[in-house]
């Protein structure tokens, strides 16, 4: 049963890549989807039967087969569904859906066998997904951990005829390999140390061990492990491949790079809880990192001037707030910042998609505005998710990214609990920003090219570059030669090709999510609010490995406090309400004031952010350029290796060396042989005169020796 | 008798077909040349056999000669041949074998 919740999405991969060119959009979509919402349906009826456990045995296992046997070591190909893998089941299906559903009409202008293409790829993704958080042990995680990579390469090259997806989608895929190698070493590691990959074996073994206070090897199994992490869910140093991966259509944007594939390393860290816990070093260097990725991305996101790299930034930084509380050693808040997240970025990117699909094609926020009107489905959706993202209260974003501030200064990380604030202010700021450059102010955008050039939206809709004037201009010239609205292309006015709001699947996948911002994080009220902490809660036995009973022991490392049991309990809490109430109070209070700052800034007075970008252009143009970061990587690993690979290997090595020696045996052959073949004269009496003085010469050494 | 007569004949006889070989220019010639080397082996072996008082040189005697008539079968037909191709039996004449 529960193979089957990733067994139907391969299924509708199979028909889709198969059958796809052969069959009509609407039933390579429907397919697609209703596999989808079929798998959802059994995640859930799995989920209940999950809940109808006692806590600390939910488990249901199913193992296929004996995947490897070698000596005394044996792997299955097993699933497991507990708690921490059911959170993420019913994300990935019941998300996955949406935005299956969202895509049938994003993408319906693709032709049919380029449609059930992305359809397949789509369905692939999810399979490989549900691989990954139902994998039993760390080998079938890692089938799908690559998988996932794969599809993630596939749909960002998508547009594969476009230059800059394709390259995009190699960037992806190549960054990641440098994280999954690592990820790779981590786990043959771990079978070295414990002669198991299972997750509940492993954690068993683990909590056996004493916690490293120094640097050993449950140290470098998790380093390892987090930096395939640092891969897969775009943090520093490996977080590069994320923005260009907005190349790719925007649901996959959606599904992949913001809700499910990226958070596959907080997942991992998770699913590794005991693991990690018993690795303080690690544990500090996964906070860090992710508070710095998450002020880092944040800074780059406030002057981005594409809808879809402000949101990917946005993605990175949110991240970094996962793993800001995975270093905490507060999972639980990872998890459900994790699910949360999925919901309002996902609802974002749809979002952003639909403004994209209303304009044609456009991704510059400077040439858009005054949308609301237009296009109000979208609108609001857009509006509640940015509400949730920027942590006003009571919505999802609020709860779960308190917690993890909550966290972080219950552990005595003032400072780090100082750079998630400043970046709570910062996502308030860049994502009201967004919000009042698209849908509020004047109206900027063209509409001119709009009737011819929607049949090219599909394929310009995922420009990574912003497309400049003249580019535009010719397109609309183009489109000129087919439609008769066209006899004067370029300003005039706004008397046909109005942006139309989201059709109804986009709608629907919009307004489910949209609720789901506001919603999610209802199920996990702090008891501070007089809430329960449920999915804390629930979440509690899966990183214990079923028993919360036996402490931990407290991390020695200085500043690093490792509690006995998850933090969310009843008792703990209590004794910080206030505590947790002042810090809620705050973190509302930055939602507020970022979101104000965006409207005096992007809304009021608009000459303030152009003034302050030429006072401070030093700073402008390096946030501009994303920190140099690209080109500092350029510079440092791409290029040394490109001239080592042309100068030292290919012109050296290759072509002197091997070369070399291949042609210098010939070179020596022939070059004997110039001098030899002179013997071979063809005259008979000269063969049997050597002939007659080798036999005289071996007679006068046997006489005379 | 003494076997270092029969030796001493067999060794004039060897030298004289050595030299045949070298000297002479044509390929029949050769050939004979190569009959006379053969049989003064043979007469060696001979020799040896009945100085041993063994009958192992006259066996290997008649090998020699049953490969000898091989050999002139084959080296007959080469040269019939080569005639043919070359007009010549001159051995000088057949030197397009080489590098």
């Amino acid at each position: 049963m529960l193979a089957l919740i990733p067994l139907l999405p391969f299924a509708g991969f199979l028909v889709n890549a198969f059958f796809g060119k052969r069959l009509p959009k609407s039933v390579s979509g429907g397919l697609a989807t209703l596999v989808m919402v079929a798998s959802f349906a059994i995640a859930a009826m799995q989920v209940l039967a999950l809940m109808g456990m006692a806590p600390e045995n939910r488990q249901i296992n199913q193992t296929l087969f004996t995947w490897i046997t070698a000596g005394d070591f044996t792997l299955d190909l097993a699933l497991r569904l507990d708690a921490l893998s059911a959170v993420m089941i019913l994300v990935i299906t019941g998300i996955g859906s949406l935005i299956h559903l969202y895509s049938t009409s994003y993408m319906h202008e693709e032709t049919d066998s380029e449609f059930a293409r992305y359809f397949s790829y789509l369905n692939l993704f999810c399979f490989f997904m549900l691989m990954l958080v139902l994998g039993a042990n760390v080998l079938v995680m890692f089938v799908g951990w690559e998988g996932v990579g794969l599809c993630s390469y596939l749909l960002i090259g998508y547009y594969y005829e476009k230059k800059s997806a394709s390259d995009a989608a190699k960037k992806a895929f190549i960054v990641n390999r440098v994280g999954d190698f690592a990820f790779i070493l981590g786990a043959l590691l771990m079978v070295v140390t414990f002669n198991s990959l299972d997750f509940v074996t492993v954690a068993l073994a683990v909590k056996e061990m004493p916690v490293e206070v120094t640097f050993g090897t449950l140290s470098l199994i998790t380093l390892l492990l987090f930096i395939g992490a640092t891969g897969k869910s775009a943090q520093i140093p490996l977080y590069t491949w994320l923005p260009d991966a907005m190349e790719g259509p925007t649901p996959v944007s959606a599904l992949i790079h913001a809700a499910t594939m990226v958070t596959a390393g907080v997942y991992m860290i998770g699913r590794n809880a005991l693991l990690f816990e018993h690795a303080p070093i690690t544990m500090q260097i996964v906070a860090i990192v992710g508070a710095a990725t998450a002020l880092f991305a944040g800074t780059i996101g406030l002057v981005q001037n594409d809808i879809k790299r402000v949101l990917a930034y946005s993605t990175v930084s949110q991240l970094g707030y996962m793993f800001l509380a995975m270093g905490m050693g507060a999972f639980g808040a990872g998890i459900f910042h994790l699910y949360t997240h999925a919901f309002f970025k996902a609802c974002l990117f749809l979002g952003s998609g639909a403004v994209i699909h209303a304009l044609h094609g456009e991704q510059d926020i400077r040439k858009m505005g005054g949308l609301k009107k237009h296009i109000p489905i979208t609108y609001w959706t857009f509006l509640i998710a940015s509400v949730a993202i920027a942590g006003v209260p009571l919505l999802s974003g609020f709860f779960s990214k308190d917690e993890i501030l909550f966290e972080t200064f219950l552990h005595g990380h003032q400072f780090l609990w100082g750079i998630g604030v400043l970046t709570s202010l910062l996502t308030a700021t860049y994502m009201f920003r967004l919000v009042h450059l698209t849908f509020h102010g004047e109206e900027r955008f063209n509409t001119a090219a709009a009737p011819g050039a929607h049949a090219a939206h599909g394929a310009a809709g995922t420009h990574g570059q912003i497309p400049d004037g003249e580019e535009s201009a010719a397109a609309a010239a183009h489109h000129a030669q087919h439609t008769v609205h066209s006899a004067h292309p370029v300003h005039d006015g706004h008397g046909h090709g109005k942006p139309h709001d989201a059709p109804w699947p986009m709608a629907t996948a919009l307004i489910v999510l949209a609720i789901g911002s506001i919603a999610a994080g209802w199920i996990n009220i702090p008891h501070a609010l007089g809430g329960h902490a449920n999915l804390t809660a629930w979440l509690e036995p899966a990183f214990n490995a079923t028993n919360c009973g036996q402490p931990v022991t407290t991390g020695a490392l200085a500043g690093i406090a490792i509690e006995d049991c998850l933090p969310g309990e009843g008792g703990e809490a209590a004794d910080h309400t206030s505590l947790e109430l002042t810090l809620m109070a705050v973190s509302s209070l930055v939602a507020f004031a970022g979101i104000g700052l965006a409207t005096f800034l992007w809304l009021k007075n608009k000459q303030i952010p152009e003034r302050m970008a030429q006072q401070y252009s030093g700073i402008h143009t390096l946030l501009m350029n994303k920190y140099y970061v690209d080109e500092v990587y350029d510079a440092t690993i791409v290029q040394p290796i490109k001239v080592v690979s042309t100068e030292g290997l290919w012109r050296g090595f290759d072509v002197k060396i091997v070369d070399g020696a291949v042609n210098g045996a010939g070179y020596l052959v022939s070059g004997v042989s110039i001098v030899l073949r002179l013997l071979q004269n063809g005259s008979v009496k000269t063969y049997a005169a050597s002939m007659f003085a080798g036999v005289v010469a071996v007679l006068a050494y046997y006489l005379w020796r | 008798m003494p076997i270092g007569h029969y030796l001493v004949l067999s060794g004039l006889l060897f030298a004289i077909g050595t030299a045949g070989v070298f000297l002479r220019k044509n390929l029949i010639t050769l050939l004979l040349s190569i009959e006379i080397m053969l049989n003064a082996v043979n007469l060696a072996f001979v020799a040896f056999g009945r100085q041993l008082g063994t009958n192992d040189g006259q066996i290997i005697t008649f090998f020699v000669m049953t490969v000898a008539a091989a050999e002139a079968a084959v080296g007959l037909a080469l040269v019939i041949a080569l005639f043919r191709h070359r007009e010549s039996l001159n051995p000088e004449a057949f030197t397009s074998l080489k590098w």
